[in-house]
């Protein structure tokens, strides 16, 4: 069985056809194959989890162990899988609608920690699965369902918020540049630390802008970026918001090593592999 | 029966927790059963507070609104309890502060010439207190030494001073022919209870009266071999638990009704994704923020019907530490081995008092998850006559652990085939035959008081202590469910099978307990409802059954 192979599975893809979805999907069963190669990961010490959504689907299309969480929850579902067991690697994909809406609480206070997993924000700016209605991420104005005379808020620069509370890797990626986005795939998952990508995702049913990213987006790589400077990602983070602009940075804005949660708070232990000790002796200082 | 009640009050900030406590560690040691109940109001400087401490020559697990002895270090202490002073009881006061009759004691100003600091005026209540029992002087000088570890020496000295300023003992209190026993809250069986069951990592967000349970574990870790955390809010703390299983890590968390709320959305994702995690909730007076830090069982039939859709959950109610203990570890074996979310129903009552705590010498019935054998291919929701698929956790070489929210086949796939979905339903389901089997082995419906009365008090939770008093008091029969989900309903059935009158007591508004109760054709002739943030104490509970009997 070829290695690619090894990695899918029987479920039928349900994604729209063009859904940038697709590109994301392959381009981690790519990096998995190669991480596995360089020995960083192994297949059966690797978990997926997913929030509710189009991207939630990714879990099915993928043969590793996997968490099909709720709305908004992944951060927290995969924080515990991976308090419980370190030796894991742990990959997240939420929406837009599902990290920065319903569950934007867990994404700070992931970031915050510092606790090392890896979460993937499949951003097409719309919350897809529910038929179109407008997110966190769309633009002033955007017309849906639920906003027929266009949205009256202006969106959320989700960079922006990474660096402030705290995250140790952020990056953005254009899942139409799959060659980039697979450098920042393999980055992020062997960044020790909090990992966070946000990846321009076309929906082409509800909000097809894949044209306007080819156009506007170009690679930080390419320029002048130091990356462990805070004042300089911010700046980079602030050349668009997720509204109009010519300019759309993708690569990594910012990528320090700090000690993670899960060093701080369990030291070397692995909870699955620690009993519980005998309560007699707490017991007897209660006489 | 040889027993004492003694209440010591003043403001919050004035040490009276740790006066109280530090008293029903003397009685324990003079070989009394301790009952501590602990009352305070939702801040941190001022308010009134205080602790009654009853010891008694039986097991007991109520306190009487009867008193021996009062020790006030404010005047509200005097004032709101004189009235229940027994006669020939004693009023122990600070002179300096408070106003009264009765046994006064200067402590302000001993603790000023000893210069002290002015919470060691509670050092000085235990000192003065001691004496005024007759209590030997190096019994009170070995707890101080061993229970104060900051300034050991001045609060010594501190209690001597005030121990000698009483001329004369009050009464005599006879040391009792038994050993000690621990000391424990009902928060702290529970916590115990549940690390003997296995327990890896707790997980809770602070809310009064679920608190002590986190604080208890956080500063026991390495003692205990576990791991707290303490995540941004209630939702998180329910998902981090689910994660933390699935990865094979036993979970608990703890709350109370507002935090719960939060929660119930990952109660239903572990029911249907069967992933066990045990679920304390301690109510509190509510609705809504109510009264926080007061006590009620207002939460029964919401924690009952948490969670949308229908899975099948484990709901355990116990009315002691004894079985706040047992019934923790059994909550976290039995959620593992049928997969499923198990609760723990407790109240500001039990979590927040204190017991003498005999954890009896039985071996436990070892109760185990079913582990998956490694052979073939593994199927997270293989379908298995008694409902249960085997366990494999990621990171098992040869397992792909795929569990889902979403409705999913057996490999744990997302379906909408109607036969997938209804089988798979089924499959969860039948889950239930076996653990109402198991619950067999275990006593699930407690009797007391006199067996052969045709008159029943039927209660649940914390209110057992008082009403299994007043039951043997009245010369009643007394019953007491611990399990509400699978409901014991023909043991239930046949606890009641001669009763001619029954009352139901609760400490809420509606009945909970009776409404359950209804739902099974068993009815109560009398509801006695209590719902005032307070528990019932043996005396008043005694005089409202007697108002509805004839
Ligand atoms: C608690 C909760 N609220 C609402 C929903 C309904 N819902 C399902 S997906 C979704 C939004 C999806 O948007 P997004 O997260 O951006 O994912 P996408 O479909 O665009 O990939 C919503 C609101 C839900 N499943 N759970
Ligand atoms: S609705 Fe949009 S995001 Fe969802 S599958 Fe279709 S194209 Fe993809
Ligand atoms: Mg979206």
């Amino acid at each position: 069985m070829t290695k690619i192979n090894e990695l899918k599975t029987d479920a039928a893809v349900t994604w729209c056809p063009g859904c940038g979805n697709f590109a994301i999907l392959t381009s981690l069963q790519k990096i998995l194959i190669e991480l596995e190669e360089e020995q960083v990961v192994n297949f059966n010490n690797v978990v997926m989890a997913s929030g509710i959504g189009c991207h939630a689907k990714i879990v099915d299309y993928m043969n590793v162990n996997s968490f099909h969480s709720i709305h908004g929850r992944v951060p927290p579902t995969i924080s515990g899988i991976k308090l419980a067991n370190p030796e894991l690697t742990v990959i997240g994909h939420a929406g837009d609608g599902d990290a920065y809406g319903e569950g934007l609480a867990h994404l700070i206070f992931a970031a915050k920690r510092n606790i090392n997993i890896n979460l993937i924000v499949h951003n097409n700016r719309v919350y897809g699965l529910t038929t179109g209605q407008f997110s966190p991420t769309s633009p002033a104005g955007f017309e849906g369902p639920s906003t027929p005379q266009g949205s009256p808020e202006d969106p959320l620069n989700p960079i922006e918020l990474m660096l402030c509370a705290g995250a140790t890797f952020v990056a953005r990626g254009f899942s139409t540049n799959v060659k980039h986005l697979r450098v920042l795939l393999k980055a992020a998952v062997k960044h020790n630390g909090f990992s966070f990508i946000d990846v321009l995702q076309p929906c082409v049913s509800f909000f097809d802008n894949g044209d306007y990213y080819r156009e506007h987006t170009y690679e930080l790589a390419d320029e002048k970026h130091d990356l462990s400077n805070l004042p300089a990602a911010m700046e980079r983070a602030g050349e668009w918001s997720y509204g109009q602009g010519n300019r759309i940075p993708i690569g990594i804005f910012y990528q320090v090593r700090k000690p993670s949660f899960e060093e701080r708070l369990l030291g070397s232990k692995i909870i699955v592999k620690t009993k519980p000790k005998d309560i007699g002796p707490v017991l007897a200082k209660q006489i | 029966m040889k027993e004492i009640s003694i209440l010591i009050g003043g403001k919050a900030g004035d040490g009276i927790k740790e006066a109280g406590h530090t008293i029903a560690r003397l009685l324990n040691r003079l070989g009394y059963r301790i009952f501590l109940y602990d009352e305070y109001p939702s801040l941190v400087k001022g308010g009134h507070n205080f602790n009654v401490i009853r010891g008694s020559d039986k097991k007991i697990r109520a306190h009487k609104k009867n008193l021996d002895i009062i020790v006030a270090l404010n005047q509200e202490t005097v004032e709101k309890h004189k009235n229940d002073l027994k006669s020939g009881g004693a009023i122990l006061y600070d002179s300096d502060k408070v106003d009264a009759k009765g046994i006064s004691i200067p402590f302000t100003s001993i603790v000023k010439e000893i210069k002290g600091i002015s919470i060691m005026r509670n050092t000085a209540a235990i000192g003065a207190m001691a004496k005024s029992l007759n209590i030997e002087w190096s019994v009170v000088d070995k707890l101080i030494a061993h229970t104060i570890k900051k300034q050991t020496d001045l609060n010594l000295k501190i209690a001597q001073k005030a121990y000698d300023k009483v001329n004369k003992p009050h009464l005599s209190l006879t040391r009792l022919d038994m050993g000690p026993q621990p000391l424990l809250t009902g928060n702290q069986a529970i916590a115990l209870g549940a690390v003997q069951g296995g327990l890896n990592m707790y997980i809770a967000y602070p809310m009064t009266p679920a608190s002590g349970i986190l604080h208890f574990l956080a500063g026991h870790e390495d003692d205990l071999g576990i791991v707290t955390v303490q995540p941004e809010n209630e939702i998180a703390v329910a998902l981090i638990a689910l994660g933390g299983a699935y990865a094979g890590a036993r979970t608990m968390v703890g709350t109370s009704g507002g935090g719960f709320a939060l929660m119930t959305e990952a109660v239903s994702l572990a029911g249907e994704a069967e992933i066990p995690v045990v679920f304390v909730e301690s109510q509190r007076a509510g609705a809504s923020t109510g009264v926080p830090t007061y006590t009620a069982q207002g939460d029964l039939l919401f924690v009952l019907h948490a969670g949308h859709g229908d899975f099948l959950k484990l709901v355990l109610a116990p009315g002691d530490a004894e079985e706040a203990f047992h019934l923790s570890s059994l909550a976290m074996k039995l959620a593992w081995k049928y997969q499923t979310p198990a609760f723990i129903l407790t109240d500001k009552h039990l979590s927040e008092s204190t017991f003498s705590f005999d954890s009896g010498t039985g071996e436990e019935d070892p109760v185990e998850p079913l582990l998956w054998d490694g052979k073939g291919k593994y199927r997270r929701y293989e379908d298995k006559e008694d409902g249960i698929s085997p366990l494999a956790f990621p990171g098992n070489s040869n397992a792909v652990v795929k569990v889902s929210s979403n409705e999913h086949n057996h490999i744990g796939f997302t379906t909408e085939d109607p036969d997938m979905v209804e089988s798979i339903q089924k499959k969860r389901l039948r889950k239930r035959k076996g653990l109402v089997e198991e619950l067999l082995k275990y006593e699930q419906v407690k009797v007391y008081g006199n067996k052969d009365s045709k008159t029943v008090a039927i209660c649940w939770g914390s209110t057992k202590g008082a009403c299994m008093e007043a039951a043997e008091e009245l010369d009643i029969k007394m019953v007491q469910p611990l399990v509400i989900e699978p409901f014991p309903v023909e043991h239930l059935k046949k606890a009641l099978s001669k009763a001619e009158k029954i009352v139901n007591v609760e400490v809420n508004a509606t009945g909970q307990l009776g409404k359950i109760l209804s739902s099974y054709r068993i009815h109560a002739d009398h509801n006695i409802l209590r719902f005032d943030a307070r528990p019932f104490t043996v005396d008043s509970l005694v005089q409202q059954i007697k108002e509805v009997l004839p």
